[in-house]
């Protein structure tokens, strides 16, 4: 069973979200994520300074499998793409909800959101898609 | 729910992904696909293989059939034992399948065929060895395992007894005979040693347990299908189809066009793609950049037009991505693969990327 933290939350196409103390958010994807996509060796991370719109692909992560898109849960601007998984992808199989973060955004205020789910949620689809 | 091997329930107890893969449930991978590509480059793993159709062909005239079924010539087979890899084609001389034949006796073949065509691949093979008067026998009673890597050889012969061992490890490359009941090859599809088992299914899993008790790893289709790539060796079904011919698939080593009285089926078609010169070739890709090449992609030939990538991964052994693509005849030393819209730069590069465990020299400039 893949792990789903109570303090974050999550995404129907497998994103989490970690809101900062500062109100920016973290982003990144979820154990049950990472285990079906399989060792990845490429990921593609956001600049600093993009604008991101809910819904719309905002990063790519690469298995040896396969290549999936991550969704941007909010529209907001990039603080960072995190720079470690250009050369350790595999970063994101050993600890997805930490040192594997994808980016931080600053949601704009009162702006969209994709339905975001709480950790039971989560758990739930995941169990329905077979976890 | 899929065709499944007598392995199915072990692959489940292994914790393996099971995936669809030609009809059948089959293990994609049991924890890392990047540690067991590992494993059996350095030391070695076990394969379940046993949805590879295993036929065997009977009769006086089956080598005359054999020479007008495949594109290579059996004629090449001297010693009982000995193998051959061949292309079946078409009257077009589009390839139906790629396969492996085995000469055993005089008036006895057995020939080793993909899962997905293996339906398709018996009722041509069937077709055609009626006017030869061959039998024709499925032998869905075995299973088969490829035991791949450097120690792959040295773990199997562990399980046979002292004789069988010592024939078993005298086996040349591409040479397989039945032992202790087995039929043992030393062939592969991963570019490393090894041997490549029939044997009885019910055999199969308490085999495929000795061997994970020597260290022998658990692999799946996933490290199957990296390793073959590295090896420089096609799939069928990504690298050539029924509508591409052999010359345009890097598989000319494969047909024997001579002696020219030998007329097997797609000959003529193949002789007229020969007399004009194929417009494209199969090549290999390296990858300069980030990022990790796929089969279906758009290749960017300057001044030539476009061509198409086969089948892309990313190669655990040298870190970097490589492709086999069909490209233009006269394609140079460098391209451009279209990725997500964004063109990166490539190497021409000439299969194989690994072997025997090293990246092949020309890639290390």
């Amino acid at each position: 069973m893949s792990k789903v933290p109570a303090d974050l939350k999550y995404t129907k196409t497998h994103e989490w979200l970690r809101t900062l103390p500062d109100g920016s958010i973290e982003i990144g994807i979820t154990d049950h994520a990472q285990h079906a996509l399989g060792d990845l060796v490429f990921v593609e991370v956001p600049e600093a300074g993009r604008a991101l719109k809910a819904g719309e692909p905002c990063a790519v992560v690469e298995s040896v499998k396969a290549a999936s898109d991550v969704y941007a849960p909010v529209t907001g601007e990039v603080l960072a793409g995190n720079p470690k998984l250009a050369s350790e992808p595999e970063t994101i199989n050993t600890d997805s909800y930490g040192e594997g973060w994808l980016m931080r955004v600053r949601p704009t205020a009162g702006g969209p959101k994709t339905e975001l789910l709480s950790p039971a949620e989560y758990t739930k689809l995941q169990q329905e898609e077979g976890d | 729910m899929g065709r499944q091997t007598p392995l199915f329930q072990l692959h489940r107890e292994l914790g393996a992904r099971i995936v669809d893969f030609g009809g059948w449930d089959m293990p994609v991978q049991y924890s890392s696909q990047i540690g067991e590509h590992h494993a059996v480059r350095r030391a070695a793993g076990v394969f379940d293989v046993s949805h590879m159709c295993v036929i065997d062909l009977k009769g006086a005239r089956v080598r005359p059939f054999l020479r007008t079924l495949l594109a290579n010539d059996v004629d090449k087979l001297v010693r009982p034992g000995k193998a051959l890899y061949s292309c079946m084609l078409n009257e077009s001389g589009g390839v139906l399948d790629d396969l492996i034949v085995y000469f055993l006796s005089d008036s006895g073949f057995r020939v080793v065929v993909n899962a997905g065509t293996r339906d398709k691949d018996l009722a041509w093979i069937r077709r055609h060895a009626r006017e030869f008067d061959v039998g024709v026998l499925e032998r869905t009673e075995l299973a088969m395992l490829a035991i791949q890597g450097p120690e792959g050889r040295a773990k199997t012969a562990k399980l046979l007894s002292r004789v069988g061992a010592a024939t078993a490890l005298e086996l040349d490359t591409f040479v397989g005979r039945e032992i202790d009941g087995w039929f043992v090859a030393r062939t592969g599809y991963t570019g490393e040693d090894g041997f490549e088992v029939m044997l009885p299914a019910s055999d199969a899993e308490r085999v495929w347990r000795e061997l994970n008790s020597l260290g022998v790893a658990s692999c799946g289709l996933g490290a199957r299908d990296t390793l073959r790539l590295e090896a420089g060796m096609n799939l069928y079904g990504n690298d050539m189809t029924e509508t591409t011919h052999p010359f345009e698939s890097g598989l000319s080593w494969t047909v024997a066009m001579d002696p020219s009285e030998r007329r097997f089926i797609g000959r003529e078609a193949l002789e007229a793609v020969k007399a004009q010169g194929s417009p494209r070739k199969l090549v290999g890709l390296l990858l300069e950049e980030r990022g990790v090449l796929r089969g279906h992609q758009r290749v960017v030939v300057p001044g030539l037009g476009e061509g198409v990538t086969t089948s892309g991964t990313f190669s655990p052994t040298l870190e970097r991505s490589i492709a086999f693509a069909r490209v233009p005849a006269a394609t140079g030393q460098q391209v451009q693969v279209d990725i997500r819209g964004k063109l990166l730069n490539a190497r021409v590069v000439k299969p194989p990327f690994v072997r025997f465990g090293q990246a092949v020299a020309p890639l290390l400039q």
